[in-house]
């Protein structure tokens, strides 16, 4: 049976960005990453591809990827379709940057309803910027959808959807009828690379593009109700001892004498 | 209608018994319920009440609300989130506070969303804020590399907390015990947890481990852990990884030290061949001394570390064993 798949993605600066190259600017009160260091597709979305394309491969049917955002860098946004999804919609909006989760999930559900079928929502687990995994539960109660979360497997037979759910020290596997609504974490494996073909395609291939007002919302729906006060970077009073030696072996038992010493072990 | 009053905690019960991450919202509660000048309650909602409602009442609360129902068994969220839900309207907090655990980081939101008020996720701050006539929370962003300070201005407000961030609250005088009527739509039940499994415990637990060695990609592969399994035999420690390891399946992700993964509270902690990402640094927070093995003088973990050695761990590792080996057996 083919499965329509919409799958939610974000536009995030690279959280491998490494720490000594972000700075805080306090007036937007957001981290910034160096102009030359482009932003990603959020990880844990790409895996959301992932499992929507395995599904796909297997019984075929339509993934659209869905993005919410003030400023999309088109090759950054496209990749998912360069992975093999069908179709993209962009939904920019100057004030996007601002909306808290609750404003996004209204955006989201607002763009599904739209888009009308759907047996399945596929959303990352949280989003690497704010890290709050909040939107995607949000849709689901705007859509009145069931929601299961942190899938690293994710399977659809018949009118069901089972996920294999991963936590610190179990497993468990769900079953939901759909539509449903289900988040995926790492653990799902690697997304796959765009191939060649995938490239071209995705280069010939025009995104839809929606503006607030076309998914029927106007500002004061999407007022905030949670406010970001500032954004700050605690101060850290660590000191590192370098622990020398004539050579690299005997760092390392130095190392230990001195671990000894502060009885540590 | 009365105005929204008092701080709502909503009891997560672990196996029969109150949760001990429900007492850590008690403390917070009661700071809370203090600036406010009203009451902390709690909500126990589940199959059979009687036993976690007594324990409930200890935490210093003026009252347990309590909602009985059979859907209730187990942690069914949809059965939880209508319950909740009419119970809430019934009591009409201010501030409902709810554990950030694997439980909680779904019912919280989805909560939040039923009552159309806004949640703060993941907190490890909060206070009634009388300027902004708000719930102020402070949380971690960007993977741990800045806090956010935000201020929850629906009413009520919702708020999940993080584990272990807060002590438990001591126990105190009972509270008074108040059942509530809500009925649950059998059909509101959509999910259905097929089967559990946990994972077979070996050795020391991360969580509680005194010493862990923590190997990430600077290992290059699976092999490298044997030298880590040998030094944390020596040492009695757990052995843990960073997500790059995880990932490359060089170790299982039950090894994952981090944000979305455990978070340890050692004595030591011996990083080898881990940059020290703020996304892992996330989950050491409360690890007293971290060691740092790394052939990068300028990485990350250098500056969360109180010891460094700046080598090839090929060359350290093998030394420092030796050498623990030998101080070991000169005890
Ligand atoms: C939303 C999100 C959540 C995340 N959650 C987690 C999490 O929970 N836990 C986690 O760990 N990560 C997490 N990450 C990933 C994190 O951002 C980093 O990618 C990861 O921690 C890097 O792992 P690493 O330090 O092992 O690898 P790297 O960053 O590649 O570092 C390897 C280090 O090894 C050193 N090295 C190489 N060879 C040698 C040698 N021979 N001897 C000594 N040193 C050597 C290098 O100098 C380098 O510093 C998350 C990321 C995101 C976006
Ligand atoms: N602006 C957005 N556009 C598209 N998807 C989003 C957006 N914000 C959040 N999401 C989805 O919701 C997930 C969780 O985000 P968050 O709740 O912000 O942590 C992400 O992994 C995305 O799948």
């Amino acid at each position: 049976m083919p499965v329509n798949i919409i799958v939610t993605a974000k536009q995030v600066i690279d959280p491998e960005t490494p720490a000594s190259s972000l700075r805080l600017n306090a007036q937007t009160k957001r981290m910034e990453t160096p102009p030359n260091v482009p932003p990603v597709i959020n990880g844990f979305d790409e895996n959301a591809v992932e499992a929507a394309l395995r599904i796909k491969d297997a019984q075929g049917g339509k993934v659209t990827v869905i993005s919410v955002g003030k400023a999309f860098v088109t090759d950054v946004v496209k990749k998912p379709l360069s992975m093999g999804c069908d179709e993209l919609v962009l939904i920019q909006d100057d004030a996007a940057d601002t909306f808290d989760g609750y404003a996004t999930a209204q955006v989201l559900a607002a763009a599904i309803k739209k888009i009308g079928t759907y047996d399945l929502v596929i959303c990352g687990r949280q989003a690497s910027d704010f890290d709050q995994a909040y939107v995607p539960l949000g849709i689901a109660e705007l859509l009145g959808i069931p929601c299961v979360t942190i899938g690293q497997k994710v399977d659809v037979k018949d009118k069901n959807v089972t996920v294999g759910r991963a936590f610190a020290d179990s497993t468990e596997v769900v079953e939901s009828p759909m539509p449903a609504l289900v988040t995926v974490s790492n653990e799902l494996g690697q997304p796959r690379y765009p191939s060649l073909r995938g490239i071209m395609a995705a280069g010939r291939k025009q995104p839809i593009s929606w503006k607030l007002a076309d998914l029927g919302l106007n500002a004061a729906q999407l007022e905030a109700k949670v406010e970001m006060l500032e954004l700050f970077i605690p101060a850290r009073e660590k000191k590192c001892e370098i622990i020398d030696g004539e050579n690299e072996e005997d760092k390392g038992r130095k190392l230990a004498l001195k671990l000894r010493e502060a009885k540590l072990i | 209608m009365a105005d929204p009053n008092g701080v709502l905690i909503i009891a997560e019960l672990a196996e029969g018994k109150v949760a001990s991450v429900t007492a850590e919202l008690a403390t917070i509660g009661a700071q809370l319920a203090k600036s406010l000048g009203q009451e902390l309650s709690v909500i126990v909602a589940a199959h059979k009440v009687a036993t976690s409602a007594g324990e409930a009442s200890h935490l210093g609360v003026s009252k347990v609300y309590t909602v009985e129902n059979s859907l209730l068994a187990g942690f069914q969220i949809e059965a939880h989130l209508v319950a909740l839900a009419a119970a809430i309207k019934q009591i009409n907090p201010r501030i409902i506070l709810v554990a950030r655990s694997v439980i909680g980081r779904d019912l919280g939101p989805r909560l939040a969303f039923r009552l159309g008020v806004g949640i703060a996720q993941d907190t490890v701050d909060l206070s009634w804020d009388a300027g902004h006539h708000a719930l102020v929370a402070t949380r971690p962003v960007y993977g741990g590399a800045s806090m956010a300070k935000v201020a929850v201005k629906s009413v009520p407000a919702v708020a999940t907390v993080r584990p272990k961030v807060f002590d438990p609250i001591a126990n105190s005088a009972p509270g008074q015990i108040v059942p509530l009527t809500v009925s649950i739509d059998p059909k509101s039940v959509m999910t259905k947890v097929l089967s559990q499994q946990k994972q077979a415990a070996t050795g020391i637990k991360l969580e509680e481990a005194r010493i862990v060695i923590g190997g990430g990609r600077g290992l290059g592969g699976p092999e490298p852990f044997k030298v880590l399994d040998e030094v944390a035999k020596e040492l009695k420690a757990a052995v843990g990884a960073s997500r790059a390891a995880c990932d490359a399946g060089w170790v299982p992700h039950t090894y994952q030290i981090g944000l979305t993964g455990k978070s340890i509270s050692a004595d030591l902690y011996i990083t080898v061949g881990i940059s020290g990402a703020s996304q892992h640094l996330a989950g050491i927070s409360t690890v007293k001394n971290v060691v740092a093995i790394n052939k990068d003088a300028d990485a990350n973990i250098f500056k969360e570390a109180r010891y460094g050695v700046v080598g090839d761990w090929n060359k350290v590792l093998p030394a420092f064993l030796t050498a623990v080996r030998e101080l070991n057996s000169n005890r």
